[in-house]
């Protein structure tokens, strides 16, 4: 079950203009809260603000005496601009661990597909699934570009995509996923974050492969616990699941793409 | 000096509260989620999420928008239908030694009828039907805007209640809330509960669009709270009905106000967002205060507000 705690910044780093990472002490809380890289943090962004931000983590571990969690965040709008200004020793009010996390093994071979914000998440699925998987890693251009070596690190290999090309591929993700499960489609699931279009066409390709799609999914959200019912995605069946409780991460061929 | 002790107990028509800390409807679910973090028990009662007669998927996403000290939002009534609640919730709840309010919504006066006595055979303690909520096409505020049919609702729940109260909930988006206050207590409401909440909208600038998908939505949080206390007052002074006062509280001094303008018990909603613990909070900041003010019982401050 979820906390609600005081996390100390360890570190913050400015991955490019408008993206921070933040390491976090977090207490025992992934210790007692994980259920799989893929989960979320809510977070209060100052007293003025009603609502908390969801974060996905980006890492986590249970190594030192309190555990760590890492988050990575675009700045987007009032609450984005407050966090990035908090520094290293700094307290931050969070909730977490939230949501259910992509649903696999750490002998899992998998294929992460991440574009821009949508990236860092998938650090913890390479990381769990020690080097067997791979990533493809989409941005806007190569200055938007983080977390490069990070994953070249935890992962069997890496491909880069930018839709101007100043980067690895020109154009989108979606046909380096194309390219590569043509030479070799032996991976146990494709695991995406980014973008809802983007996530549409990496579930239209991972099914033409047969390959379980996971993708994690983004949307407005209040209590983040599952209690408000705000954050609503539309399923296949006509059921609205909520990307706070149900999600974030959902079995892509369950949700309606159309709604 | 011994530590002066204070009563937390309130009666809301007849429904006797340990203390005096509602949970809003809509921003609690049926306590399932809250339920990890802390004892339900804990709270004075639990104003459970909006039913209707038949399971709703309510409205498409975006639902939600943050406002200056507020938020807007158009959730649009998503609830598992009245007999999911009472087959699978409220077991649940009556796990905990707290009041459960059973909050309702008709498209029509029949729909009332049947919902109260499906939920006073499942022994809730509270009925709170809900003439406003801002956020349905049909039904929903109509009720709540037009006296007559407010008072033809809220004597269609009595009738099939049995012994459970009613609690009718207003809806500030009125010109006169006594006005409609007046006919509901003339049908024969047992309470009173507002402020649901007002109707707002937010747009985004650089797409032109609306945040919210339904265009406007429901505003609550801080920046409604001076509004509902303002309502309490009116409808304290126009009718001789218990009130559960909400809108917008976050402390125990928010909490006090309402109290003071007329409110018996008062909601908090909103707030549970910041902070899950903000019920809890709440409650041991207007036992504090009265303890401040020399008070034995939190219930003193109802309707104690020295007008000028």
């Amino acid at each position: 079950m979820p906390k609600q705690q005081t996390c100390t910044i360890l570190s913050k780093v400015w991955l490019n203009q408008d993206t921070v990472y933040l390491s976090l002490l977090a207490g025992d809380m992934v210790r007692t809260t994980f259920r799989g890289p893929g989960q979320f943090l809510h977070i209060k962004c100052g007293d003025g603000l009603m609502l908390r931000r969801p974060i996905s983590v980006s890492t986590c571990s249970t190594d030192g005496s309190e555990d760590q969690i890492s988050v990575v965040f675009e700045i987007r709008g009032q609450g984005t601009a407050w966090l990035a200004e908090r520094n290293k020793g700094e307290s931050l009010d969070v909730l977490g661990l939230l949501g259910n996390g992509y649903p696999i093994a750490p002998e899992s071979r998998c294929l992460l597909v991440g574009g821009g914000i949508g990236v860092p998440p998938l650090l913890g699925c390479a990381q769990y699934t020690q080097g067997r998987s791979s990533a493809i890693l989409g941005f806007r251009s190569s200055d938007k570009g983080i977390l490069q070596d990070r994953f070249r690190k935890s992962c069997a290999s890496v491909q880069l995509a930018t839709d101007d090309g100043s980067l690895g591929y020109h154009g989108f993700v979606d046909a380096v996923l194309q390219n590569t499960l043509e030479r070799d489609d032996a991976y146990d699931a494709v695991l995406a974050c980014g973008p809802r279009p983007m996530l549409k066409n990496v579930a239209a390709v991972s099914r033409q492969f047969g390959i379980p799609c996971w993708v994690s999914m983004e949307e407005r959200m209040g209590c983040g616990v599952g209690a408000c019912l705000v954050c609503a995605c539309g399923m296949k069946d006509g059921r609205m699941a909520h990307v706070c409780k149900d999600g974030p991460v959902f079995n892509a061929q369950e949700v309606d793409w159309n709604a | 000096m011994p530590e002066q002790t204070v009563d937390l107990s309130v009666s809301l028509a007849g429904v006797a509260l340990k203390n005096p800390v509602v949970v809003a409807s809509g921003t609690f679910g049926f306590g399932r989620e809250y339920s990890q973090f802390y004892d339900l028990s804990a709270l004075g009662g639990i104003c459970v999420k909006g039913l209707t007669l038949h399971p709703r998927a309510g409205n498409p996403p975006p639902r939600i928008a943050e406002t200056p000290r507020g938020i807007l939002n158009s959730v649009g009534l998503q609830n598992p239908g009245v007999e999911a609640f009472v087959a699978e919730e409220l077991p649940f709840l009556r796990q905990y030694d707290v009041k459960v309010i059973a909050n309702i919504s008709g498209n029509t006066p029949e729909e009332y009828g049947i919902m109260c006595e499906t939920l006073a055979a499942a022994g809730v303690d509270m009925i709170e039907v809900n003439i406003s909520c801002p956020n349905v096409k049909a039904g929903g505020m109509a009720y709540g805007t037009k006296p007559e049919l407010a008072a033809e609702v809220t004597e269609t729940a009595k009738r099939h209640a049995g012994d459970v109260p009613v609690m009718v909930k207003l809806s500030p988006n009125v010109t006169d809330i006594t006005e409609i206050a007046r006919a509901v207590a003339g049908a024969g409401a047992d309470a009173l509960s507002l402020i649901n909440t007002i109707r707002g909208m937010r747009i985004d600038v650089k797409t032109h669009r609306p945040v919210l998908h339904m265009n406007t939505g429901g505003l609550s949080g801080p920046a409604v709270l001076p509004v509902a206390v303002r309502m309490v007052w009116e409808v304290a002074n126009a009718v001789d009905l218990p009130i559960l006062g909400m809108g917008g509280v976050s402390c125990g001094e928010d909490a006090a106000q309402l109290m003071l303008a007329g409110a018996s018990a008062v909601a908090v909603g909103t707030a549970i967002f910041a902070d899950v613990y903000a019920p809890l909070h709440v409650r041991d900041q207007l036992r504090d205060l009265a303890a401040a003010q020399g008070l034995t019982a939190v219930s003193q401050f109802t309707g104690a507000v020295r007008a000028w």
